[in-house]
């Protein structure tokens, strides 16, 4: 599994890729897509809605469930990748690429941890 | 095999109406300009692919369908003897009250039939199924709440091992939905509880015995300590097959309750049942109950009395296995998930490794991490060997899940073969990982491809 080093992740499996301080993008981990199984569905917020973190802004839906997406900033959506309502099937093959939203005015974040941290900490959620 | 419509032929067909012997009167703007594009098929291909769709199909009266909870019981003939019957089969609910007294009397003694089983005062017949019923019951909290003056309770807290139509009903019914963890015993968290309840909470949704087919030791607290927030306990009645007759969800501190006529009360169930979701209540809701005419109900859910064929067959369920035999059913049910867990938990490690209710949770992860066979590649093995598979990955809280449900109406020999079967499929698994992803292979179809399902539905027949 791959974790790239440029990332921050949660313990709820998202990464977060900061721009700026004020500026980032969210995901979900390698992690996440490989528990969750084949994505065939993704519910994202619009353009212009806040999130906070630690609280559900998208939901996923597999074969075998539907999940919750947290947040890992707080902030306003700048950004939507409406690309993944059409091929979800991108956050299994590249889930680093497939960003769900742009986060703008970032005024909070959650606890995040390091690339190292999060594969230390992966090895406790079997 | 083939579609229906890959059997029609051009002018072929069955034609037993007689000449339209009436006038038409509908405007010509709307009737229909072209005719409708059935299959043209004579009576012998129609028998032919429906009899083919059955021997394709599987279903209790072929074989055994452990399906977690679902309650795939048996559904007794006499209960469709009953439904057959033209008293109950030809009447109309507009036609004079007078003449449908029977249908009345057995709505009626229904409705107190499983108020006693539920420990509940009144009921409604109307919801069509479980959901139904669960929106119906946060409906009912929903009015409460707004004629005490409670408009900020718009809470319902639901524990994270809750049937996915929990918060999908508490949402529909207008709420915000509250999850709770559960402890390490899969149980309520009574202290995740108490810093759950609070002024905005409108009540908690629970099924007890829960997800994990444990009964809740707590469950008094659990109402207490909702209660004295100001909320009120809502019982899904989704496992309610292995507490009828022995505990009621009255007793236990509910004051709604949906029950499920097509799992514990042997009506069919899938395939187009149809369902019936009947709710109850505690007297101090009864006057918002749907179908009642009064002021403060909350309208009707569904047309008329529900889906009335199904109330017969459950009334005839209960009146056939009587007071003595709705405990006895539910002891069985119990007794025989506790058999088959008993004789699979060396192999198969259990989620809970207790003695549990109806039905029990194995957790494939072992065997996931060590060979590569998942839960799903067990579950389509098992298709091989004539069983439903048990149901998969729920609940969410354990990894790989295989969740079984024998019910009460399988004999010992049944549940033995089962057994000797998936342990041979784990031997099979150990033996040779590679082959079990290839399961099932003696099925009509093989693996679908569930995502290009999902991705890409193709869900009518393109001329």
């Amino acid at each position: 599994m791959n974790f790239p080093k440029d990332l921050k992740y949660t313990g709820t499996h998202e990464w977060v890729k900061f721009e700026d301080e004020k500026t980032a993008y969210v995901g979900i981990t390698d992690y996440a897509q490989d528990a969750l199984g084949d994505l065939v569905f993704v519910n994202l917020p619009g353009e212009g809605d806040e999130v906070a973190s630690g609280e559900a802004f998208a939901d996923v839906e597999s074969v075998k469930a539907v999940s919750d997406v947290n947040s890992p900033v707080t902030g306003t959506v700048a950004e939507v990748n409406e690309e993944l309502a059409d091929e979800p099937q991108k956050m299994n093959e590249a889930p680093y690429e497939a960003w769900f939203v742009k986060v703008e005015n970032i005024s909070g974040c959650a606890d995040l941890m390091d690339a190292d941290a999060y594969e230390e900490y992966i090895k406790t959620c079997d | 095999m083939k579609l229906i419509f890959e059997r029609s032929r051009e002018g072929r067909g069955t034609a037993y109406l007689p000449a339209c012997d009436v006038p038409e009167r509908l405007p010509a703007g709307e009737l229909r300009k072209a005719p409708l594009r059935l299959a043209q098929v004579p009576e012998t291909e129609v028998d032919r692919h429906y009899s083919e769709l059955a021997q394709q199909t599987h279903g209790v009266n072929k074989g055994f369908y452990p399906l977690g909870s679902c309650t795939m019981k048996y559904n007794p003939a006499v209960n469709e003897y009953a439904a057959s019957l033209p008293g109950f089969t030809d009447i109309h609910p507009l036609q004079d009250a007078d003449s449908v007294k029977g249908a009345e009397e057995l709505c009626s003694r229904l409705e107190r039939y499983l108020a006693e089983i539920t420990g509940m005062d009144a009921v409604t017949l109307q919801p069509a199924a479980g959901a139904h019923g669960e929106f119906t019951g946060l409906l009912l909290i929903k009015a409460y709440h707004r004629a005490c003056g409670n408009t900020a309770r718009k809470k319902i807290i639901v524990p994270d091992s809750a049937h996915g139509t929990n918060p999908a009903s508490a949402s529909m019914a207008g709420f915000d939905v509250v999850s709770i963890a559960s402890d390490a015993h899969g149980c309520v968290d009574l202290d995740a509880l108490r810093a759950a309840v609070g002024e905005d909470t409108a009540g908690l949704m629970l099924t007890n015995p829960n997800t994990v087919g444990l009964f809740d030791p707590n469950i008094l607290e659990i109402t207490r300590i909702v209660h004295e927030a100001g909320g009120l306990c809502y019982y899904d009645g989704a496992n309610l097959n292995a507490v009828m007759g022995i505990a009621r969800p009255g007793d236990m501190g509910f004051d709604v309750v949906h029950v499920n006529l097509h799992k514990t009360f042997s009506t069919p169930h899938g395939g187009g049942g149809p369902g019936s979701g009947p709710v109850g209540c505690r007297q101090f809701l009864a006057r918002f109950l749907p179908h009642t005419g009064g002021a403060e109900s909350i309208g009707d859910v569904r047309s008329f009395g529900g889906n009335f064929l199904v109330a017969v067959k459950a009334f005839a369920y209960i009146l056939s296995i009587g007071a003595e035999g709705v405990p006895l059913a539910a002891s069985n049910a119990v007794l025989n998930a506790n058999y088959m867990r008993v004789k699979l938990a060396d192999v198969y490690p259990m989620a809970y490794d207790t003695v549990c209710m109806h039905e029990f949770v194995m957790s494939l992860e072992k065997l996931h991490h060590e060979t590569g066979v998942s839960a799903l590649d067990v579950a389509k093995a098992m298709l091989d060997h004539g069983i439903h598979p048990p149901t998969m990955y729920f609940p969410l809280i354990v990894h790989e899940a295989l969740m079984v449900e024998p019910t009460e109406t399988e004999t010992k020999e049944t549940l033995d073969d089962a057994i000797a079967i998936l342990r041979g499929i784990r031997d099979a698994a150990q033996a040779d990982p590679a082959s079990m992803h290839e399961m099932p292979l003696h099925t009509p179809v093989r693996r679908l491809d569930e995502v290009g399902a999902a991705r890409n539905p193709v869900i009518k027949y393109a001329f």
